[in-house]
């Protein structure tokens, strides 16, 4: 019952807070997990680092003057006729958002 | 000193002389490089250097740059590894004291290289500026520069890059979907010979064991370029063409790799580009016999040795598994489940042993391949590559 309520707080917290704040985060944990992601999966063809290898260097300044939601969904849809898949299928709401933000903000190296 | 004493102080000196010369002559502390291999920690710019006699990691070596992608071949005498990184560093390993003996950073951008029949070429095939650089092995000072440009006019980068019988160097152009030949034999300036069209978006390549096909994947396309080395002056020619045809692609989360294909008898197994499928092909028509329904869309598609076995490892998200195909019933005998992003497979050179990384539990596994049990782990930060010095004789490695 205890963790029911707890949940509940949370949730409505999280509704509260994603209702009040521009953009939505994922909790601490998953972000971990799409760090790691970002770095290890998507870093096998833009490099660990993020200065590209099969695809392009995504470094604050390659990014730069591209809009968030472009980039949002290349990274939900992809980019036909590359290998660039759509990740929709992976990312909840707002993840992909997140990680385009990361990735604009440069990840920590 | 009484006389007694110092005779006995003479005497011991004597005999720890001659147990040091007869332990030199014996060659205690000495050892070969046949059973050790290089595992790359992806992350960290790391390696690990590792024996397989007795499963245990010798040094760890740190400064190599960015290792993601990063590949190795190794000096015909087997002790020294190329590195090339993906940050352009083309780093010399001298596997016997875990020293790196020289390093260069050679390109902005690198995917993998190769070395020469003779070992005397190290080619390095670059993203950014794209093209190959050879150099020599033995002091890493550049021999050759080739620019990848295209038929189009503009540079590509070169992927699928492999030795060839003859001196030879063969790679791919991925924007302009050519392939070339640099033929070292004549000297220090390559001649090259290129073949256009061969498909869109090649995305990495294999040569046979006997250094008689060179087959390129493709990505823009259902099929595969094929090249005969023995009769390059037919060129190249399309196999498998259409092999997903009226199938929905899946998103390709990670590309496959060709290196360390599987061939068994005369019947190679590739893994489907976006499929859950590994191909089978047979060499001497080069038509596809048959298709394996797999557990994710494969990456490494490696036979052991003696081809009894293709062992298969998947792209994300379904990374965390590992198969096993009998080759003569062409089924999955065995489906592991060792831990999450296994990104690598490499056999021991006889094939009793197979070395798997497990990139998110940072740890290598061996496995015994017989009975399938585990014989141990080894911790490794990120690992992703694993590559044993036997390669050192083999083409294409």
């Amino acid at each position: 019952m205890k963790v029911l309520k707890a949940l509940v707080i949370v949730s409505m917290i999280s509704i509260t807070s994603s209702a009040l704040a521009s953009a939505w985060s994922p909790s601490s944990e998953r972000k971990a997990e799409l760090y790691n992601l970002v770095v290890q999966d998507c870093g096998s063809c833009h490099g660990l680092t993020m200065r590209g290898g099969l695809g392009s260097a995504l470094l604050p300044k390659d990014l730069q003057g591209k809009d968030i939601e472009t980039l949002t969904e290349i990274v939900l849809d992809g980019v036909e006729g590359t290998p660039m898949p759509p990740w929709r299928s992976q990312f909840r709401d707002g993840e992909a958002r997140w990680i385009v933000e990361q990735l604009k903000k440069g990840l920590p190296q | 000193m009484n006389g007694f004493l110092k005779s006995f102080f003479l005497a011991l000196i004597a005999i720890l002389a001659m147990s040091l010369a007869s332990w030199a002559e014996a060659g205690e502390g000495l050892r070969g490089t046949g059973d050790l291999g290089v595992i790359i920690e992806r992350a960290t710019g790391s390696v690990k250097i590792i024996e397989t006699s007795g499963r245990t990691v010798l040094h760890r070596v740190e400064g190599f740059g960015d290792l993601s992608h990063a590949s190795v071949v190794y000096s015909r005498d087997e002790r020294y590894a190329f590195i090339f990184g993906r940050d352009g560093g083309l780093s010399k390993l001298d596997i016997l004291t875990g020293k790196i003996v020289k390093r260069v950073l050679q390109a902005g951008n690198s995917i993998g290289g190769a070395i020469s029949q003779d070992g005397s070429l190290v080619a390095v095939s670059n993203y950014k500026p794209g093209g190959v650089k050879v150099f020599d092995s033995a002091t890493l000072e550049l021999v050759a520069d080739i620019p990848a440009i295209g038929e189009d006019g503009t540079r590509s980068k070169t992927i699928g890059l492999v030795d060839a019988p003859g001196q030879k160097f063969v790679f791919s152009l991925y924007d302009s979907g050519e392939t070339w030949i640099a033929d070292f034999s004549q000297g220090r300036s390559p001649k090259i010979t290129k073949f256009k069209n061969i498909g869109e978006l090649p995305y990495d390549a294999l040569i046979t064991g006997d250094g008689h096909y060179y087959i390129a994947g493709l990505f823009g396309e259902d099929g595969l370029a094929l090249l005969d080395l023995w009769q390059p002056e037919k060129g190249v020619r399309r196999i498998l063409n259409g092999y997903g045809r009226g199938e929905k692609k899946l998103p390709v989360y990670k590309m496959p790799h060709l290196e360390g294909w599987a061939k068994a008898g005369n019947l190679l197994f590739l893994p489907a580009v976006g499929h859950h499928e590994v191909l089978i092909v047979d060499q001497r028509t080069w038509k596809e016999v048959g298709r394996i329904a797999v557990h994710g869309q494969p990456v490494f598609v490696v036979a052991r040795p003696d081809g009894r076995q293709v062992w298969v490892n998947f792209a994300h998200p379904r990374n965390d598994t590992l198969q096993v195909i009998d080759v003569p019933s062409k089924k999955i005998i065995r489906t592991f489940q060792p831990g999450k992003a296994i990104l690598h497979m490499e056999f021991t050179p006889r094939g009793e042993q197979i070395w798997v990384s497990v990139r998110d539990a940072n740890r290598v596994d061996v496995y015994d391949t017989a009975t399938f049990k585990r014989l141990t782990e080894i911790p490794a930060q990120k690992p992703s590559g694993i590559f044993l010095s036997a390669r050192a004789h083999r083409t294409g490695l």
